[in-house]
C-alpha cells in the first residue's frame, strides 16, 4: 500500500470547492476595500481633513514602527480566532452570530481557572498545564455555548442565527454579573468590574520583554493551518462541508446531519472562546468587563471579506487589526475622529455581502453559475 | 418557409472543452425543430448562447435576418424567444398569475394589477388550448401543469421561438402527450420551436426536422420521414447502438431485501404507500411499474432510509432494517440511485472526484485514522470516468459544470463500483444519452448476472419491460401485481397503472 505513495504523485488537486484562482475568489473583497478607501477619502476630506495626511498616518500607526506592527497583531489573534471561528460555522452552513458571547465565556472560564485552580487544588499547578488548562476550560465554555444553540437546531430545527443572538445576551449579562460579583477583583482599591489577576503559573509568558507582542498571534496564524487541514482534509471536514453545502445529499451520504451540525457549532464556539482565553491568559491576565467589545461581531464582517477560507480570514484580520491599531495615529496627526475606521469598515462589509454593487462597478462579469440551473431536469 | 433564427460559427469554449465548435443552426417559422446528441455534446450551451445567458466566443445570431447581439435574456425574451428550462424557475409559494408576471409586472396607479392579468391569461389558455387556473399556488401543480405555467409564461412575454430543454425527462406518458398536444397547436399559430430531448421515439413522432450534434459540432439535419431510430442514434453516438438489451433468464438465489406490509406518508402527511409487501432475489431485476405519483418516491426514500416510515418490516437478508439510517443500509450493502439527483445524488459544488466517493468516503483506501487519501480519491475517479465514460476535461472540476448527463452518470458509476449487495435504481438512466443507456443498462444486468439484486423504479415502460426479470404494477400506494416480465404486454401493463385493469394473475 505504502508502495502506491511513492509513485509519481497525481498533480494535486486544486482547492476542492472553488476551481477558480486565488485572485478571482478575492478579486470582490480586494475591490471592496478599496472602494471603501476611496469613499472613506471622500468622507475625510468633507469633514474637513487631508485624506492623504490620514491615511498615511492610518499606516504610520499600524506598520510605520516595530511597536507599531507588535500592536497591530495584539489586534490582529482575537481577530484571526473568532474569524475562524464564524468561516467554521459558514462551512457548516450555520451562521454563528454568537461569537461575542462566546468569547466572553471563553474568557471568564480561562480567567476563572487561571486565579481560582490553584486554591482548589491547595496546590501550585505547574505552569504548563495550568495554561493548557485554562486555555482548555475557556474553549470548552465556548464550546458549550456555541454547542447549545447547535443542538437546539439538530434536534428542533430552531434556527441558530436567533439563538445565538439569544446566547449572546444572557453570556453579556451573566459575565457582568459575575464579573461585578463573586468574580470581582477583591482587593480593596478595585471599584472596576474585572477578575482578580491570575496566577502567574497560567500565565503565557511574553516574547519580547516590553512588547505586547505574544504566542496567540502565532498561535493564530498555526490554527488557520489547523482549520484548513480539518476542513479540507479530514473525514469529519468533509462532513461539516457536505452538511454545509447540501444536506440532503449528506443524509444520503450517510452523514449524521444533526451530529454534525452540534460538532461544527461547537468547535466555532470552541475557537471564539479560545480568542477570550488567548486575551486573558496571554495578554491581559485577567478579564475585564468590555474589554472585547465588538471582536465577535467584527469577526463576522472578516469571515465574510475573508470568504470563510482560513487564508482569507488571515489576511481580513491583518487589515482589520491595521486599521483599529492605525487610527489613534490618524487621529492623533489629522483630528479625524477615530470613528471613521468604522465607517470604512461598514463600507467594507457592504461592499463584500452587495458584491453586486462592486461587480457593477468594475465591470465584472457575474459567475457563470445562473447557467447551471438550464443544464439537465430536476424535480 | 421563413428563416426565424439562424445561427452561424458559434463556438464556445469552456476552460478545457470546445462545447460548440462553429455551430450552424436554423429555425423556420412554425416549424418543430427537434435537437439531438449525447451527453454533453453542447446542446444546452447551445440553448443558452441563443437565449443570451452565455456569450459565445465567435459567431453570429439572426433573428428574422437581423444580426442580433444578446447580453441577458432580457435581451432575447425582446426579440421574442422564450425558453423553459429543464429546471422550473418558478416560485412555488406563489400563485400561476404571480409567477408568470414576475419580471414583467402590469401596473395600474402603482398597484399590481392581478386583474388584467388574469384575464390576459384566460385569453393566453383559449387561443394555445392551454387549460390552467390562474390562482393556483403552484406548489400545489404536478409536474406537467408546472412546465405548463413555464410555457405560458414565455407566451405571455410574446415568444415567437419557443426553446424547450429536455421537457418530457420528468413528464408520465400522459403529461407527455398532453404537451405534444400543446406544442402542435403552439406551432399551427405560428411559433417555432426548438426541442431537446434523448428520447427518438417522440423526435420522430413530433419533429419536422431534426439536428444531431456530437462534440460540440452539427453532425447532420435529417428528415424525420428518411430517418430511424437506429440510424438517429449512430449518427449521435458514432458508432452503431444496440437498442435492445440482451440478457439470459434469471438465476434467481436467496432473497436479498423483503419489503412487508410496508405503510409510508409524503412530506403533507398523506399515506402514499399502503401496505406494500414485496421480495427481490440475488441475481434477478424486479421492476416497479406505475404512472409517477403513486408514491414510488416514497417507497423508495422508505427503503433506502431517507424517509421515515409509518409500520411494516424491511429486511436485508435476515437483519431487520426497519427506519434504519442510509449508512447502516449501505454497510449493508445497499446501493441507491436516487430519484433526484440534484437533491440527494450530489454536492453540486464538490469536484467530481469527491462525489464519486460520496457513501465511501470514511473508509480505507479513501480514508484513513480520519483523513482523506487523496491520492486514492483520484485515482477512483480517474479509474471510474474512463469506466463510464464521464465527459469531462480533469476529475477535479465541480459537478456542476458537468452536462446533465454526465450528472447522472457520475452517480450511476458510484453506486454500481461499489461493493454492494443489492440496488435501488430510481429512474437510473433519467436524462441519460442512448449510448449511455445502452451501457448502463448492460451494466445493470451484468450486476444482476453477478448475483445482486435489483430494484429499478422507472416512468419508462420501455426501461422496465426491457430490465425486469419480475414486474410490479403500483397504483395508488399499493403493489396491485408482481407478474413475470414475459407473461404480461405493454399493453396490459399500461391499463394496470392506470387502475384500469385488475389482473388475474396475482402475486407470483
Ligand atoms: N459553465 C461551464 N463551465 C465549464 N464547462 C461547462 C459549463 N457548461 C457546460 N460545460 C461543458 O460543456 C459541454 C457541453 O455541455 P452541455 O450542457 O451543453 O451538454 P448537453 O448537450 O446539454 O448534454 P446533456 O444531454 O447531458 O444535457 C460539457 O462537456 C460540459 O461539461
Ligand atoms: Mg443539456
Amino acid at each position: 500500500m505504502d508502495k502506491e505513495n511513492l509513485k509519481p504523485q497525481e498533480p494535486t488537486p486544486p482547492e476542492p470547492i472553488n476551481d477558480s484562482k486565488f485572485i478571482n475568489i478575492y478579486l470582490v473583497p480586494i475591490l471592496a476595500v478599496v472602494t471603501a478607501l476611496i469613499l472613506g477619502a471622500f468622507i475625510i476630506w468633507w469633514v474637513g481633513g487631508n485624506p492623504l495626511l490620514a491615511y498615511k498616518g492610518l499606516l504610520q500607526g499600524a506598520f510605520g514602527s516595530v511597536r507599531a506592527l507588535s500592536e497591530t497583531t495584539v489586534w490582529a489573534s482575537p481577530y484571526i480566532f473568532a474569524g475562524l471561528a464564524v468561516a467554521v460555522g459558514f462551512k457548516g452552513g450555520l451562521f454563528n452570530i454568537g461569537g461575542e458571547g462566546q468569547l466572553a465565556f471563553g474568557a471568564v472560564a480561562a480567567s476563572w481557572a487561571g486565579y481560582a485552580l490553584p486554591g482548589i487544588f491547595h496546590a501550585q499547578i505547574p505552569p504548563i498545564l495550568h495554561i493548557l488548562l485554562s486555555v482548555g476550560i475557556g474553549m470548552l465554555a465556548g464550546a458549550i455555548w456555541g454547542g447549545i444553540p447547535g443542538y437546539l437546531k439538530a434536534k428542533t430545527g430552531a434556527h441558530e442565527v436567533i439563538n445565538t443572538i439569544m446566547m449572546n445576551y444572557i453570556a453579556l449579562n451573566l459575565t457582568s454579573f459575575l464579573l461585578n460579583g463573586p468574580m470581582k477583583d477583591p482587593s480593596p482599591s478595585n471599584v472596576i468590574a474585572r477578575t482578580p489577576l491570575i496566577a502567574e503559573s497560567a500565565r503565557i509568558p511574553a516574547i519580547f520583554p516590553n512588547y505586547r507582542f505574544h504566542w496567540g498571534f502565532i498561535l493564530a496564524l498555526a490554527l488557520a493551518f489547523g482549520v484548513w487541514w480539518l476542513l479540507w482534509k479530514t473525514r469529519l471536514g468533509f462532513e461539516i462541508r457536505t452538511t454545509g453545502l447540501n444536506p440532503d445529499a449528506a443524509k444520503y451520504a450517510g452523514i449524521d446531519v444533526a451530529k454534525t451540525i452540534v460538532i461544527a457549532m461547537s468547535l466555532s464556539g470552541a475557537l471564539a472562546g479560545l480568542a477570550g482565553a488567548i486575551e486573558v491568559t496571554a495578554l491581559n491576565y485577567r478579564h475585564e468587563l468590555g474589554f472585547s467589545s465588538g471582536y465577535g461581531f467584527d469577526a463576522i464582517a472578516i469571515a465574510l471579506l475573508g470568504k470563510n477560507h482560513p487564508l482569507g480570514v488571515v489576511l481580513a484580520s491583518l487589515l482589520f487589526a491595521a486599521m483599529r491599531n492605525g487610527a489613534t495615529k490618524m487621529q492623533f496627526l489629522t483630528q479625524i475622529p477615530v470613528d471613521i475606521i468604522s465607517i470604512i469598515q461598514a463600507l467594507i462589509l457592504l461592499f463584500v455581502s452587495a458584491d453586486a454593487i462592486v461587480r457593477y462597478i468594475y465591470r465584472i462579469r457575474t459567475p457563470q453559475e445562473r447557467v447551471v440551473y438550464t443544464r439537465g431536469w430536476g424535480k | 418557409m421563413d428563416t426565424v433564427l439562424e445561427v452561424k460559427g458559434i463556438t464556445k469554449k469552456f476552460p478545457g472543452v470546445l462545447a460548440n465548435d462553429h455551430v450552424d443552426f436554423n429555425l423556420r417559422k412554425g416549424e418543430i425543430h427537434a435537437l439531438l446528441g449525447e451527453n454533453g455534446a453542447g446542446k444546452s450551451t447551445l440553448m443558452n448562447i441563443i437565449y443570451g445567458l452565455t456569450s459565445p466566443d465567435d459567431g453570429e445570431i439572426l433573428i428574422n435576418g437581423k444580426a442580433t447581439h444578446f447580453h441577458s435574456p432580457k435581451d432575447a425574451i425582446a426579440c421574442g424567444i422564450g425558453m423553459v428550462h429543464q429546471h422550473f424557475m418558478l416560485v412555488p409559494v406563489f400563485t400561476v398569475a404571480e409567477n408568470i408576471m414576475l419580471g414583467s409586472e402590469k401596473l395600474r396607479n402603482g398597484v399590481l394589477d392581478i386583474v388584467q392579468v388574469n384575464k390576459d391569461l384566460k385569453e393566453l389558455s383559449t387561443q394555445y388550448g392551454l387549460e390552467i387556473d390562474p390562482t393556483s399556488l403552484v406548489h400545489d401543480l404536478p409536474v406537467g401543469i408546472q412546465q405548463r405555467v413555464e410555457i405560458i409564461k414565455a407566451l405571455y412575454r410574446k415568444a415567437e421561438i419557443l426553446i424547450l430543454d429536455e421537457p418530457t425527462a420528468v413528464l408520465t406518458p400522459q403529461e407527455v402527450e398532453d404537451l405534444f398536444i400543446i406544442i402542435r397547436k403552439l406551432v399551427d399559430q405560428g411559433i417555432s420551436v426548438i426541442f431537446i430531448t434523448h428520447k427518438l421515439k417522440e423526435v420522430l413522432s413530433i419533429a419536422d426536422r431534426i439536428t444531431v450534434m456530437r462534440g460540440g459540432k452539427v453532425i447532420a439535419t435529417d428528415d424525420p420521414k428518411q430517418t430511424n431510430e437506429q440510424a438517429l442514434a449512430s449518427q449521435m453516438v458514432g458508432r452503431t447502438v444496440i437498442l435492445k438489451v440482451d440478457k439470459t433468464p434469471a438465476k434467481p438465489g436467496d432473497v436479498v431485501l423483503s419489503v412487508k406490509d410496508l405503510h409510508v406518508q409524503d412530506d403533507r402527511k398523506i399515506e402514499t404507500v399502503r401496505g406494500v409487501s414485496f421480495e427481490v432475489r440475488k441475481g434477478e431485476i424486479l421492476g416497479i411499474a406505475g404512472v409517477q405519483g403513486n408514491g414510488q418516491t416514497e417507497l423508495a426514500e422508505a427503503m433506502t432510509g431517507l424517509r421515515h416510515a409509518i409500520s411494516g418490516e424491511i429486511r436485508i437478508q435476515d437483519q431487520n432494517v426497519f427506519n434504519h439510517p442510509p449508512r447502516d443500509l449501505v454497510e449493508k450493502g445497499m446501493g441507491h440511485i436516487p430519484e433526484d439527483r440534484q437533491k440527494h445524488g450530489f454536492v453540486m459544488q464538490y469536484p467530481i472526484s469527491d462525489n464519486l466517493v460520496l457513501c465511501s468516503y470514511y473508509v480505507s483506501p479513501f480514508c484513513r485514522r480520519g483523513v482523506l487519501q487523496n491520492s486514492a480519491i483520484g485515482t477512483n475517479a480517474e479509474n471510474l470516468i474512463k469506466r463510464f465514460d464521464i465527459r469531462t476535461p480533469s476529475p477535479y472540476v465541480p459537478t456542476s459544470k458537468l452536462s446533465g448527463g454526465n450528472q447522472q452518470k457520475v452517480i450511476v458509476a458510484r453506486e454500481l463500483s461499489r461493493n454492494i449487495k443489492f440496488l435501488v435504481a430510481n429512474q437510473p438512466t433519467r436524462g441519460l444519452d442512448v449510448g449511455s443507456i445502452e451501457y448502463i443498462h448492460h451494466e445493470i444486468v451484468q450486476m444482476r448476472d453477478e448475483g445482486i439484486g435489483v430494484v429499478l423504479i422507472s416512468a419508462e415502460l420501455d426501461e422496465i419491460m426491457a430490465l425486469s426479470d419480475r414486474i410490479a404494477v403500483m397504483y395508488h400506494g399499493e403493489i396491485v401485481a408482481i407478474l413475470p416480465a414475459d407473461k404480461v404486454t405493454r399493453e396490459e401493463l399500461g391499463l394496470m397503472m392506470a387502475g384500469s385493469l385488475k389482473p388475474e394473475v396475482s402475486t407470483i
